[in-house]
């Protein structure tokens, strides 16, 4: 797949969710490019900056462009809920719905969900219903449902939240294919680990605003504000 | 969708055949137990296959006013004139008669199979303030119970709590006086097919003021062009038929005789020394 | 208690001896009570399904009115639907009145609103569980439908199942406009208003036992239907 370049500008954009601000104002030109981690602390607006991006969430007010056509743009793009959403059908009907929608042969369909169930550990499950899965299974489903369809733009809400560590690691791995494969990744995470880990570029959230962003190597060694500072550190932040 | 619906309907609809027609008859010609033995004739002689609906007379006469049925059987001549006077019904034809009994506890407080008359019962009854039922429905054997109380100069609508107008069929208003243990009037046919008369016991019965004449009525076709009235007077026909006659009046329930042709019971009650 | 007794010995013989009476009016029961639910069903279903997904300026008040509808009397739609059919009133040159037709119309108004009542209560749980992921997925709104209606398949036969025990347990409605016609359109449960009348308990009960049996089985489908719907086996 080729790297294409891919660009989305917020132009002063807010969501307010019962009269109070959830995010933004945001303007922002931002070059989704490699791998993407949305840092803050809880409540800070990540999750709801994700949704915006990929617009399941609607702004109150300001625009959000991709540099290619609306129509077009959530087609490339998947989604990894915070928390998994499971379709009421086996796990084989889970990975095969990306693609059903988008009508693919049905041979085409069946070799493709055996070979993601394989990627993500569950081909022994592939008959259990999706909802019975435990937490970090539902994660692993969510995931390969989102990469099924090999998106231009993945989001990821805390994918590893319920995973035990050699899961994230094979989760990791599993990521780092997908950007070799050209696709661009915008995660949310609370492990600072696993940050360090996968980064290219990292977005700090802070009530609701972007409060710092620049390449990891520089925002780990040396963060230019001091809440970002405090927040490597794990101290409270005021 | 829509035509989806429609078909059902249709195949609902279609079922309805050519030669039925529909008759409103009293809740006492059903209860009876008349119709069961005079409709499987009336198809076999005439091939016409009556529909049977059973109402009290005040709706019996509504559906006929509606054209909703082709004919009607009731039993209340007051109501019937201004039927027939207003158009509604071709003409009035008197087909049968039964009587009207009054039934009461076994024990009988009030003393009522003592009574000279039917208006002497009743008052008795009111005497005693015994519980006494009243269908309160406005069907004929209502309308019968009213003209008794008023004929002995008493107004139902200021008794007190004893008088239960129930608003029901003569088959509910039964079982309510059963299990009350109340007096109640009924058509003698309809008390003797009933089956739950419990400690209840036929107390009065002969006074010629409870005869019970019931009329048979075509629905008039210049109101409602729709009527089958055709099969109307062919089924008014056959009622008159010698046939008719010898059903209706060896129609017995429990050995007992019960409805009559009108011939017949005006010439009982004579025997009976009645008239 | 003997009463109930010979009621039980009348519906055993009833069911025995395999009374053509019985099988007539059981049939005729299924059959006006199916048809009112496949046609309530095929208004109700959609319709509740839509009223979850769709927003628009009137929903609130729809739903409202639906919930009404839902504990509207039988006896009333049977009297509006009978002043609706009669030969004078509105609809009367179609000539339904009295016939089983008259009785589906009746039974569809009074199960439309309670199965399009559940369908939108359970259709709008799902639509909120799947809402961010299938606008994720840039579904057409044709898939999403399809997909809560494939989804929530059991939810709606649990819904239709409940139409169908109200439609074949309803007397009051079906009374009205059917009339009681033998024949014709003499069902269970106006048969069993007329035995009762005629004093005749046994056969009153005989035939109570029998549509008891009816709504039991459809009760133990719903039953088994919601069951596994939590469970979520399949
Ligand atoms: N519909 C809503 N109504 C009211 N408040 C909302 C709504 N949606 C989000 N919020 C609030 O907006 C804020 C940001 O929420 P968001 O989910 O974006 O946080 P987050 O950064 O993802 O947090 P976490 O790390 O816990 O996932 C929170 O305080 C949340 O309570
Ligand atoms: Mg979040």
């Amino acid at each position: 797949m080729v790297n294409y370049p891919i660009s989305v500008s917020l132009n002063s954009v807010s969501v307010k969710r019962r009269g109070k601000s959830v995010l933004g104002p945001l303007s922002l030109d931002f070059k989704v490019d490699g791998f993407n981690i949305v840092l803050g602390p809880n409540g800070a607006g990540k999750t709801t900056f994700l949704k915006v991006l990929h617009g399941v969430e609607r702004v109150s007010y300001g625009t959000v462009k991709w540099s290619i056509p609306d129509a077009k743009a959530r087609q490339s793009q998947a989604y990894v809920f915070q928390s998994p959403i499971m379709l009421r059908r086996s796990v084989r009907q889970n990975l095969a719905y990306p693609l059903q929608l988008v009508g693919m042969d049905k041979a085409e369909i069946t070799t493709r969900v055996v070979e993601w169930a394989q990627k993500i550990g569950l081909q022994d499950v592939l008959d259990f219903p999706a909802p019975r899965l435990s937490g970090g299974e539902q994660q692993k489903l969510a995931l390969g449902r989102a990469l099924i369809r090999t998106p231009q733009v993945l989001f990821l809400d805390e994918p590893c939240a319920n995973l035990d560590g050699r899961s994230t690691r094979e989760i990791e791995e599993l990521l780092k294919n997908a950007t070799q494969a050209g696709t661009h990744i915008i995660m949310t995470t609370h492990d600072l680990g696993q940050a360090r880990r996968l980064a290219g570029r990292i977005l700090f959230f802070l009530n609701g605003t972007l409060h710092e962003q620049g390449n990891a190597s520089e925002f780990f060694i040396t963060p230019s504000t001091s809440a970002a500072r405090a927040f490597l550190n794990g101290d409270i932040i005021e | 969708m829509i035509h989806f619906i429609f078909a059902v309907l249709i195949v609902f609809s279609t079922q309805v055949q050519a030669e039925t027609m529909r008759l409103a008859a009293t809740t006492s010609f059903n209860n009876s137990g008349l119709s069961d033995v005079l409709l499987p004739a009336i198809r076999m002689d005439t091939g016409l296959d009556v529909q049977l609906l059973i109402v009290g007379t005040g709706q019996a006469i509504r559906l006929g006013e509606a054209g909703d049925v082709d004919a009607i059987l009731v039993h209340s001549k007051t109501a019937e004139a201004a039927f027939v006077a207003a158009g509604f019904g071709t003409h009035r034809r008197n087909i049968m008669y039964n009587d009207f009994v009054i039934i009461g506890p076994r024990s009988d407080p009030a003393k009522i199979s003592e009574a000279e008359s039917a208006v002497g019962a009743i008052q008795l009854i009111f005497e005693a303030r015994n519980s006494f039922v009243s269908r309160g429905d406005d069907s004929g054997t209502h309308k019968k119970e009213l003209a008794l109380w008023s004929a002995a100069v008493l107004d139902p609508r200021h008794f007190g709590p004893w008088y239960k107008a129930v608003g029901a069929g003569m088959g509910a208003s039964l079982n309510s006086a059963s299990g009350l243990n109340s007096y109640i009037m009924a058509d003698r046919a309809s008390w003797l097919n009933f089956g739950n008369k419990g400690a209840l016991e036929l107390l009065f019965s002969g006074d010629p003021m409870l005869f019970n004449q019931y009329a048979y009525i075509a629905v008039n076709p210049d109101k409602h062009n729709h009527v089958n009235i055709q099969a109307a007077r062919r089924l008014e026909q056959w009622l008159l038929s010698a046939r008719a006659k010898s059903i209706i009046n060896n129609y017995k329930i429990n050995g007992e005789a019960c409805i009559y042709l009108q011939w017949h019971a005006l010439a009982l009650y004579y025997i009976k020394g009645l008239i | 208690m003997n009463e109930i007794w010979a009621g039980i010995q009348e519906a055993f013989w009833l069911i025995i001896i395999l009374d053509s009476d019985l099988i007539e009016i059981t049939v005729r029961s299924l059959k006006v009570s199916f048809t009112a639910l496949v046609v309530a069903s095929a208004l109700a279903l959609p319709f509740g399904t839509w009223l979850a997904i769709r927003r628009f300026r009137y929903r609130r008040v729809t739903i409202a009115a639906l919930n009404a509808l839902m504990g509207l009397p039988p006896v009333v739609v049977g009297l509006i639907v009978y002043l609706l059919l009669s030969r004078s009133g509105p609809f009367g040159v179609l000539g339904l009145l009295f016939t089983p037709t008259a009785m589906i119309v009746a039974q569809v108004i009074i199960i439309t609103p309670l199965i399009a009542s559940i369908t939108h209560q359970a259709m709008r749980e799902l639509w909120s569980e799947y809402h961010d992921l299938l606008i994720s997925l840039n579904t057409s709104k044709r898939q999403r439908v399809a997909a809560l209606i494939w989804d929530g398949r059991r939810t709606l036969m649990t819904a239709a199942l409940a139409g169908f025990g109200r439609a074949i347990g309803e007397v009051g409605a079906i009374m009205i406009v059917g009339g009681n016609i033998d024949h014709a359109t003499r069902v269970l449960t106006t048969a069993i208003a007329l035995e009762t009348g005629k004093g005749d308990f046994a056969l009153a009960l005989g035939l109570g036992f029998v549509l008891i049996a009816l709504t039991l089985v459809v009760n133990l489908a719903i039953h088994a239907l919601s069951r596994t719907e939590r469970e979520g086996t399949w």
